[in-house]
């Protein structure tokens, strides 16, 4: 039974691969949303399994905030947002979706092939699965360079941050509290501040396109 | 010291075919009847002496032509045995086929076409059994030549001679790469025999770099990307029987000379060699494959094909290398088997393949897919030994080119432990890519047949196509035959490639294989993977049986012949209607879809006031474009600046040589 | 080859050549009541065989011989490919000709022979299937390969027989490589036997046929041995992913009695597996026809990310 809950790590892990790859060929934003809060609840899954494991309160704790914070509220804001701003539209990439998912296939690879090395030295349960968090980080950063509209490019930065929590888990059994706290409050608060940018741009440009940032540079020309 | 003799007695006899066919220079009938099965019968005889040969120990041969002091040193072993089996195979179904084919006017004179032709065979003979660099060499360039001869035998047409300037040029910067390679190896000793050469110990940065000049050198004539820019121009140029000749055995004698390089002389080197070879076979089976499945004419798409099986061997010949750098012995076996069974085979279906271009080409005198179609019915023999090529080139069972494929995939399989755990990720990503591409080339090979054979005739004159003559015929059966028969009995290939691979690596199947017996197929145990061409065959042949007992014997269904429903346009004249189906262009167009960013496609679009409407898609090669235009507008720049000393008058070039004269006598001084 | 083993192979054959018809019905009836409509009695295929079997077969003027045999070849090729996968049992004597990649060849192979008779007649519909499908088959058949190798990298071997035994003998575990195979293979066999949301098989629109334009010129018996021939993929298709996923029940060389029970396993596992396939097929829609490329290059990349998962984790 036992090495049953520890291979389900390995499950959570390649789901947490499988949906960032998903999140990278998505057309519609969405279930771009519906993806992240995937995202979360398999977070949450494997933080407890981590903790029942290792027996570390701690966790218990960290999983009941991520459960509250990213399957409940980010969602919800996210939900908000796209509702009052009216942004059921397609996802426009800059790069098209096949060639995005070569270039993925190529950031797996790179990051399986990095963690090797670092994950045998590691002595948490879940250290095989550093390659996947890696590559999930990766991946969610390669999304937000790769998109042109602002939500994606949020959804993007909050999924990067669901990589490293799992790698944070992976490697070392999780972040000490205090740690977590902090990058908890700094994520809602960065959430926060980038709905306001949104809005704000999408009163300047009537778009959400982040193309039209383009305009604000100063290169001596007259500006529109 | 047999064999060796029986090899230069044929090739003697070839090249004396050559000189008799200069004093027939314009009697197609003698050259026809009787040079060309005599050049065939030649051919049968090194095959068998070849294969004879491949079991035997090495020989040795010095011959007292050439320079004085420079002999040339002849050597037949394994590895030069398996490829002049492949020499003697293509040249006896080839000389065959040329017995009817060059029976019509080519653009030049039929003897010395036979000249040309004869001289070409001896000359790839003599580079495989060659044992110093110095007669490489020379054999190496007599080959260069003599195909551009014969490349160039329609020379009247403008076309054709930029083909085989352009197929020269890039020979010849192969050529003086092998040159430089060749000067690397002997490390100063000035001894260039092999057995020197093999000898001679060099440190890893020289024979890395000879190991570069190898791969660029061999990669220039064998089509590698990107040295393949010549291979779809010079090939729809050649009479069909010579194409035939320069894809299935031309390209071989680069495979060999890679090989013989690499794994003989070299004997192997660290991993990343593998992983180069690897890469430029894998980028040219790709180019390959997809140029060929929008091609629109019939010789170009088996060019390109051409270049897509070239990478499939040397994806082979890397993984072996890489194998053999981690002494993984079995592994390294198994791959070079894999490679060099596709050697074998290709040589077979491509030869079908063009031959069988040739035969449409005299009958309907088009080469475009666009202007072919329906050939099934008017030419049922080209049509149906052709098929057997085409499913062959597609990888299909039980054909010989599933038997490379089943090779190759099964040493990607067993690719587990390599010690570097980069490679070890890569390789699941070779072995998809190697899976896409014969996926594509089934795709090509379909368009192939379907376009050409299948469907309605797209022009009038294609009702009145007559079928191949009886040479023709007996050239085309050659090569079908070799391409069933060698897939159903793989394990005759396996022993036949286990000397190499045993000289080359230091291992080989054959036991494992024989241990199995003739009908089953199975390198690393029954229980790990196996695979009964035979059984296979009859398997399926039954259940049709089963099928057809089924259907006519217990049910009381019949059958009538009625026109077919055309939509209502069956009141269209015949080519007419023959538009409503799929053009060349149109059966490849979702793959020029999705793979988009390999070409460079311009479009000619009619404007809406064009009287006479016409759309154009023109698909050409990034590689082309890219590297090479730049390049020759370059030397272009450079030319014209050196030819601003060409200043004309007379005085200008007293004062040349009266300032070089100055120079002379100061060096001299000092 | 003993006494057993031929039992199981003749077994495995006339089940097949019997039972799959009868997992279409299934699937029809299925598909018909999660859309609240009225089902079709079970052995409806049965009847629509036997009625084509006794009906006339016309054939165009210009019909070559290859148009003739190509629904006997695929018959053929799609018998054989029922006969190797272990069905009921693992103790195969044909199996020892065809391992997993003879496999995709054989179904390359049926594939190949239908396109290229649907090109002979020289229509407009034939082309533009033929083209059509070897698009879906140039893509579908590495991603199947791809699956496969999956399989092949954890059992060490690419024998269908000895994978089976393999994965029956496995302990119970969670592999992330193999669920990524699972779901690569689920979309590649809704390609390659065209369901939704890949092709229709009941639609007869020129912008939506794929499989039926192959087809469309054939009547009478012809269609009859190409509609049984379909039916018997999908049986291939199905028994290939039971067995590999799924591989409980499944007889072996040394318990030649266990092919008694293995048989109503099969059907049991057939049945839940046949309302996935309408399950599936209801709730997606079809999708326009150059988006099926990326599908299955969705399906070809999770099979080569699951290959390199087990490199990470298992190697």
């Amino acid at each position: 039974m036992r090495a049953l809950v520890e291979q389900s790590i390995n499950l959570y892990a390649a789901i947490l691969l499988i949906v960032s790859f998903a999140m990278i060929s998505q057309r519609r934003i969405l279930s771009l949303v519906h993806l992240y809060t995937a995202q979360g609840v398999t977070l949450v899954l494997a933080t407890l399994t981590v903790a029942g494991l290792t027996r570390q309160p701690d966790l218990y704790v960290s999983a009941a905030l991520t459960a509250v914070l990213k399957v409940i509220v980010i969602p919800l804001g996210l939900h908000r947002i796209i509702d009052r701003m009216n942004v059921r539209w397609d996802v426009e990439p800059l790069l098209n979706i096949p060639m995005t998912m070569l270039v993925g296939i190529v950031l797996v690879v790179f990051s399986f092939n990095l963690a090797m090395p670092i994950s045998q030295l590691s002595s948490s349960i879940a250290r095989g699965t550093l390659g996947i968090a890696l590559a999930c980080v990766l991946l969610s950063f390669m999304m937000m360079i790769v998109r042109a509209k602002a939500i994606p490019q949020v959804i993007g930065f909050l999924a990067m941050e669901n990589g490293l929590f799992f790698a944070a888990t992976a490697a070392t059994n999780g972040m000490p509290m205090i740690v977590e706290l902090g990058i908890a409050l700094d994520v809602l608060v960065g959430v926060l501040i980038l709905s306001v940018f949104m809005f704000q741009i999408r009163e300047q440009f009537d778009s959400l396109d982040i193309r039209h940032l383009e305009q604000l540079r100063d290169d001596g020309k007259d500006e529109r | 010291m047999i064999h060796i003799d029986w090899i230069l007695l044929i090739a003697g006899g070839w090249l004396l075919l050559a000189a008799v066919s200069l004093l027939v220079l314009r009697a197609t009938r003698i050259v026809a009847r009787w040079i060309f099965p005599a050049g065939a019968a030649l051919g049968l005889g090194l095959l068998v002496v070849a294969i004879d040969a491949a079991f035997s120990p090495a020989e040795v041969a010095e011959l007292l032509i050439g320079l004085p002091g420079l002999p040339m040193h002849l050597r037949v072993d394994a590895l030069a045995a398996f490829f002049l089996i492949v020499i003697g195979a293509g040249a006896c179904g080839t000389s065959l086929f040329c017995a009817g084919y060059f029976r019509t006017e080519e653009g030049t004179a039929p003897g010395l076409l036979s000249f040309e032709y004869h001289v070409f065979l001896a000359a790839m003979t003599l580079v495989v059994l060659a044992d110093d660099a110095y007669t490489f060499m020379v054999m190496w360039e007599t080959m260069a030549v003599s195909s551009y001869l014969l490349v160039t035998a329609n020379h009247r047409l403008a076309s054709v001679r930029n083909a085989g300037y352009l197929y020269l040029l890039i020979a010849h910067i192969g050529a003086i790469a092998l040159l430089m390679c060749f000067g690397i190896l002997q490390d100063n000793t000035g001894d260039y025999r092999f057995s020197n050469l093999r000898a001679v110990h060099l440190d890893p940065v020289w024979s890395s770099v000879a190991f570069g000049l190898a791969v660029f050198g061999f990669g220039a004539k064998a089509g590698l990307v990107p040295l393949h820019v010549w291979l779809p121009e010079a090939h729809p140029a050649a009479p069909s029987p010579v194409s035939a000749l320069m894809s299935a055995v031309m390209l071989k004698t680069a495979i060999y000379g890679l090989l013989r390089v690499c794994l003989d002389i070299l004997g192997g080197g660290p991993w990343w060699w593998g992983m180069v070879l690897l890469a430029l076979g894998l980028a040219s089976a790709l180019l390959g494959v997809v140029f060929s499945t929008v091609q629109t004419e019939m010789k170009r798409l088996l060019a390109y094909s051409s270049i897509e099986n070239i990478g499939l061997i040397v994806t082979g010949i890397g993984l072996a290398l890489t194998f053999h750098a981690y002494g993984m012995t079995a592994l390294a076996a198994l791959a070079l088997s894999a490679a060099l069974v596709h050697v074998l085979a290709h040589a077979f279906f491509k030869s079908l393949l063009f031959l069988g271009t040739g035969a449409v080409l005299h009958a309907t005198g088009e080469r475009n897919l666009g202007k072919l179609g329906g050939l099934i019915r008017t030419m049922p023999w080209v049509a149906w030994l052709v098929l057997a090529g085409a499913l062959a080139g597609a990888g299909l069972p039980p054909f010989v080119g599933f038997v490379s494929e089943w090779l190759l995939l099964q040493s990607f399989l067993l690719t587990t432990i390599l010690p570097n755990s980069f490679l070890n990720m890569l390789i699941p990503l070779v072995a998809a890519a190697v899976a896409l591409v014969v996926a594509l080339a089934g795709y090509a090979m379909v368009k192939f047949f379907g376009v050409i054979f299948l469907g309605q005739p797209r022009e009038e004159k294609l009702l009145q196509a007559h079928d191949a003559g009886s040479w023709e015929r007996l050239g085309l059966l050659w090569f079908a035959a070799g391409v069933l028969l060698l897939g159903l009995f793989p394990t005759l290939l396996i022993e036949l490639v286990d000397p190499v691979t045993r000289r080359l690596v230091g291992g080989g199947l054959a036991p494992a294989v024989q241990a199995n017996g003739w009908l089953l197929l199975a390198p690393s145990g029954i229980d790990r993977a196996s695979y009964g061409p035979i059984v296979f065959l009859c398997g399926v042949g039954a259940a049709t049986l089963l099928g057809l007992l089924i259907a006519r014997g217990l049910f009381r269904g019949t059958l009538r012949r009625a026109a077919t429903w055309a939509c209502g346009m069956g009141l269209l004249p015949v080519r007419d209607q023959a538009r409503l189906q799929d053009s060349a262009e149109g059966f490849g167009q979702p793959i020029r879809q999705i793979f988009e960013t390999f070409f460079h496609v311009s479009r000619e679009l009619p404007a809406p006031s064009d009287v006479r409407p016409r759309y154009r898609v023109l698909i050409e090669d990034r590689i082309w474009l890219g590297a090479y235009l730049p390049i020759v507008r370059a030397v272009d720049a450079v030319a014209r600046q050196v030819g601003h000393l060409q200043q004309g008058r007379i005085s200008i070039y007293l004062l040349y040589s009266f300032l070089t004269l100055l120079v002379m006598l100061l060096l001299v001084r000092a | 080859m003993t006494i057993s083993g031929a039992v199981a192979q003749l077994l495995e054959i006339a089940l097949a050549l019997a039972g799959a018809p009868l997992l279409l019905g299934w699937v029809d009836q299925c598909r018909a009541r999660l859309q609240n409509r009225r089902a079709p009695p079970l052995v409806q295929p049965y009847r629509v065989l036997r009625k084509l079997f006794n009906k006339e077969s016309v054939v165009a003027d210009s019909a070559s011989a290859l148009f003739r045999m190509a629904p006997y070849a695929k018959f053929g090729c799609m018998t054989l490919a029922c006969a190797i996968v272990p069905t009921v049992s693992t103790d195969l004597p044909l199996a020892t000709a065809a391992d997993a990649i003879a496999l995709v060849g054989l179904f390359a192979l049926a594939r190949t022979c239908l396109a290229l008779a649907a090109m002979d007649i020289g229509t407009a519909f034939g082309g533009m299937g033929a083209r059509r499908d070897m698009l879906i088959g140039f893509l579908a058949e590495p991603a199947l390969l791809m699956t496969l190798f999956c399989v092949s990298l954890i059992t060490h071997s690419t024998s269908l027989a000895n994978m089976v035994e393999t994965m029956n003998r496995r302990p119970f575990g969670l592999e992330p490589s193999l669920a990524f195979a699972g779901i690569a293979f689920t979309i590649v066999s809704l390609a390659e036997n065209t369901r939704i949301p890949v092709d229709n098989p009941a639609t007869h629109l020129e912008l939506t046929m794929i499989h039926e334009a192959l087809v469309l010129e054939y009547s009478g018996r012809h269609l009859a041995m190409l509609e049984w021939a379909a039916s018997l993929k999908m049986f291939a298709y199905s028994c290939i992913g039971l067995a590999l996923f799924f591989p409980w029940g499944i007889a072996e060389i040394d318990t030649p009695l266990a092919m008694i029970t293995a048989v109503p396993v099969l059907a049991f596992k057939l049945a839940i597996g046949g309302v996935g396939l309408a399950l599936i097929e209801t709730i997606s829609a079809k999708m326009r026809i150059f988006r099926v490329p990326e599908y299955l290059a969705t399906a070809f990349l999770l099979a080569v990310i699951g290959l390199l998962v087990h490199q990470l984790l298992g190697a």
